[in-house]
């Protein structure tokens, strides 16, 4: 691969909740068994970019301890690898990272040591499967200085939250607003980002000389007319975390036949750090239906339109219905759960009601766990 | 200079012929267990939880699936700079090139390997129980008694010691005598086949048989040691112990898993059982199925009913389909509204629609009745079996099987039927991948 790679993984969503306190966005929990920048992780891995940086920043420690070896998307090379990337202080800087493209620039040793003409740029917040090479012929062929992968919405999406861009016949990107306050197109940008090493570099150094911190708001669409901006249609599954309505239906999704097939026994396959649990355990007395189990549970009750994550047991006549629990949570005897998100590592006693009236209904319990 | 306190050697070139067509195409250590687990992932892992990191794995027989799976011992963190774990196959030399013939033998061919690491101790494993075992603590035990050698025995029921090797034991624990299957026991202390030596007595062993044909640990090293007056002593073990090797109590072992709280638990974080994790994702249950007592791998699609199995990773179970008391291993497919009972169903193979396996009267196996016994309906590696078929009991299928295989749709009960031949292709039947 003619690319290196860098994933923004520096974000907090308020519109996450109390689901952002204890972690960055991108080591959200999805679909049982991952986090969400496993899947810009495992795109990476297949398409055969072989040097990785990671910019992270809000709630750091949450990504790093997923990160902690890089062998399970194997970037554990002699050539390239996985870079981690926080902000430090150093002679030239002493701040936060001020924006996706502050957060670039402040790494920008990495960009000029690498000798790979491209850089694909992506967020670690978002569900999909792609072939960067893909994308890189496209810009190649386009003559293109920049490729933002853009997706047509339904029309019924509200878009007012993503970059919206308009493109000519060409595909040529016209008009770029960034969360506009009305959006002019159903068509988003989805954070994907092909561009010239070199180029990056001078629009990066150029922006730190005039203070402008933002990729997309100071580079891209401040650049729009002088730059050759193209946009690369994907219409693949694609999903961004961005709030807890995001978060439900995304980790839902993967109840369909049609998403399963595609994210799990589809070629590539995500990759994820693996944590060697055991088989998921079913006891006496127990119903499951249109269920996602993780590894690791351990199942008493009743379990209905739910995702489980690793690692949870299930009490003694319990009844999970359409909720997302995540990992390591403890749930004791004839316990109610319906429409809610349980927080990880959390215990719920005996006899306990839970359920989301309006919305999803985040549970966070963190009481004394007895067990055996 | 490298210095290893204690390296482990693992025995895993035997096939285990009693497990019948399960180690048709894999060697015994290679078989899964447990549902995502290999046989072998259990003395590996007490090794690594043992503080053990540097293990020699013997392999001879069928080792391609043993290779894949140990790979750079990634999953067991055996892949170190120093040590870690290394594949040893027989290997050709300038005279007298052999196969490994003996368990003692493989070792006596990989002293090279063992004076590399300059230890003081060494492990001798086999690749064939399942159980939890500190390896730490025998070696204490070891030292504690200025060992030669220490076996590592168990107590078993005296009626039931006939079965082993029973070792007779002073109350030192420093063994006088002992017996191979003896027919009146004087003791119920049974050999596991561990060992630790120190090194410079198994060397010296070795070397001094090493012209001793199909040279092996139970016939001639031990004999030998304690002819020498060497200083040998029993560790006792009292925990879960289970040999697999036959095909009965291999299912039994895996049944025992299921129960509310296992004598052999899986859950215990403190002894973890590592293995390949190659699927990842989560399983998921269909609208209408059912789940009791049992226990079910990664990435497994269950639109059906299980009841007190043992279910591996990417198992795919149609519509339908009743499974009961059985072992379903990993990738396999089977279809809508079928019905299985007591089978051993191995990995990678395809069953059709409607196909009912364990019906009828228990009748011996044909070809190998003490094999294939006690009502257990076994399916190879591998294999396809068509939809609208009926299999017996005490039956075994392999290959890629076809209707016309099935006279009136049905295996009589204790029939084999093996096809060895490619007749068909393998992907236009049930839902598998």
């Amino acid at each position: 691969m003619r690319a290196i790679g860098i994933i923004l993984a520096g974000g907090n969503s308020r519109r996450m909740r109390e689901l952002s306190e204890k972690r960055a966005v991108c080591a959200m929990p999805i679909a049982g068994s991952y986090r969400s920048i496993d899947f810009a992780l495992s795109n990476m891995e297949w398409s055969h970019i072989q040097k990785v940086a990671v910019l992270t920043q809000y709630n750091s420690g949450s990504l790093n301890e997923h990160l902690s070896s890089s062998k399970w998307w194997d970037f554990g090379r002699k050539q390239g690898g996985m870079f981690l990337f926080t902000p430090a202080l150093t002679n030239e800087s002493n701040s936060w990272y001020r924006g996706t493209a502050d957060a670039i620039a402040q790494n920008l040793r990495f960009l000029k040591n690498s000798h790979e003409p491209y850089v694909v740029i992506c967020s670690g917040d978002c569900v999909y499967k792609m072939d960067y090479n893909e994308v890189l012929r496209y810009h190649i062929d386009k003559k293109a200085d920049i490729t933002v992968v853009v997706r047509d919405m339904p029309a019924e999406v509200r878009v007012e939250r993503y970059g919206c861009v308009q493109m000519d016949a060409d595909n040529r990107i016209r008009e770029f607003e960034e969360k506009p306050v009305v959006a002019k197109s159903n068509t988003i940008s989805c954070g994907i980002y092909v561009i010239r090493r070199r180029q990056l570099i001078e629009l990066l150094e150029k922006a730190q000389e005039e203070n402008r911190y933002d990729l997309v708001k100071d580079i891209f669409i401040r650049y729009k007319d002088v730059k050759r901006i193209y946009g690369y249609r994907m219409d693949s599954y694609w999903s961004n975390i961005a709030s807890v309505d995001d978060y439900f239906r995304t980790n839902m999704d993967f109840l369909k036949p049609a998403v399963r097939d595609y994210f799990f026994r589809q070629y590539p396959p995500v990759n994820s750090k693996v944590l060697d649990l055991p088989p998921v355990k079913f006891n006496v007395g127990v119903t499951v239906h249109n269920s996602l189990l993780a590894a690791g549970c351990i199942i008493n009750g009743t379990v209905e339109n739910s995702v489980l994550f690793q690692k949870v047991y299930v009490g003694n006549n319990c009844v999970i219905r359409n909720s997302i629990i995540l990992n390591d949570v403890y749930i004791g005897d004839n316990t109610y759960i319906e429409n809610c998100i349980v927080e990880s590592r959390g215990t719920l006693q005996a006899n306990a009601y839970y359920k989301g009236e309006d919305g999803v209904k985040i549970v966070i319990e963190k009481n004394a766990r007895y067990t055996m | 200079m490298i210095k290893k306190e204690m390296i482990a050697m693992l025995l895993a070139g035997g096939q285990g012929s009693r497990l019948g067509i399960l180690t048709s195409r894999t060697a015994k250590p290679a078989v899964c267990f447990g549902g995502k687990y290999r046989i072998i992932d259990f003395p590996l892992s007490n090794c690594v939880n043992s503080g053990i990191d540097t293990v020699g794995v013997l392999t001879q027989y069928r080792p391609l699936k043993l290779n894949t799976h140990i790979g750079i011992g990634i999953p067991w963190d055996l892949d170190k700079n120093v040590g870690g774990v290394t594949v040893l196959p027989p290997y050709e030399k300038m005279e007298d090139t052999e196969w490994y013939t003996g368990t003692a033998n493989a070792i006596l061919q990989n002293i090279d390997y063992i004076e590399a690491f300059n230890p003081d101790y060494v492990l001798i494993l086999s690749g064939d129980h399942i159980y939890k075992m500190d390896y730490e603590t025998m070696l204490d035990f070891h030292k504690e008694k200025k060992a030669d050698v220490t076996i590592a025995v168990m107590p078993v029921p005296m009626e039931e010691a006939g079965r082993f090797g029973i070792m007779i034991a002073d109350e030192d624990r420093r063994i006088t005598d002992f017996e191979e299957k003896p027919e009146h026991p004087r003791s119920n202390l049974a050999s596991m086949g561990i060992y630790i030596f120190s090194w410079p007595a198994l060397k010296e062993a070795l070397l001094t048989n090493a012209h001793q044909s199909n040279l092996d640990f139970g016939k001639h090293i031990i004999p030998y040691c304690r002819d020498r007056q060497e200083r040998l002593y029993a560790y006792e073990f009292n925990g879960y112990w289970k040999d697999v090797g036959t095909l009965t109590s291999y299912w039994q072992a895996n049944m025992e898993l299921i129960d509310i709280v296992p004598e052999f638990n899986l859950y215990e974080e403190y002894w973890k059982i590592y293995t390949r994790n190659t699927t990842l994702p989560p399983q998921y249950f269909g609208e209408n199925s059912a789940v009791e007592r049992s226990i079910i791998g990664e990435g497994s699609e269950i639109y059906g009913q299980v009841y007190n199995s043992v279910i591996g990773t990417g198992v795919t179970i149609g519509e339908g389909t009743v499974v009961r008391d059985s072992i379903i291993m990993n990738d396999t497919a089977i279809g809508s509204g079928g019905f299985l009972e007591k089978a051993i169903v191995a990995e990678d193979v395809r069953i059709g629609d409607r196909v009912r396996i364990g019906e009828g009267e228990e009748v011996p196996n044909e070809t190998a009745p003490e094999i294939y016994r006690d009502g257990l309906s076994v399916v190879g590696e591998r294999s396809v079996v068509p939809s609208d078929v009926s299999i017996g009991k005490n039956a075994l299928v392999s290959g890629e099987t076809a209707a016309e295989d099935y006279p009136d749709g049905r295996l009589e009960s204790g029939r084999s039927l093996q096809v060895t031949s490619i007749r068909h292709g393998q992907t236009d039947i049930g839902e598998g991948r």
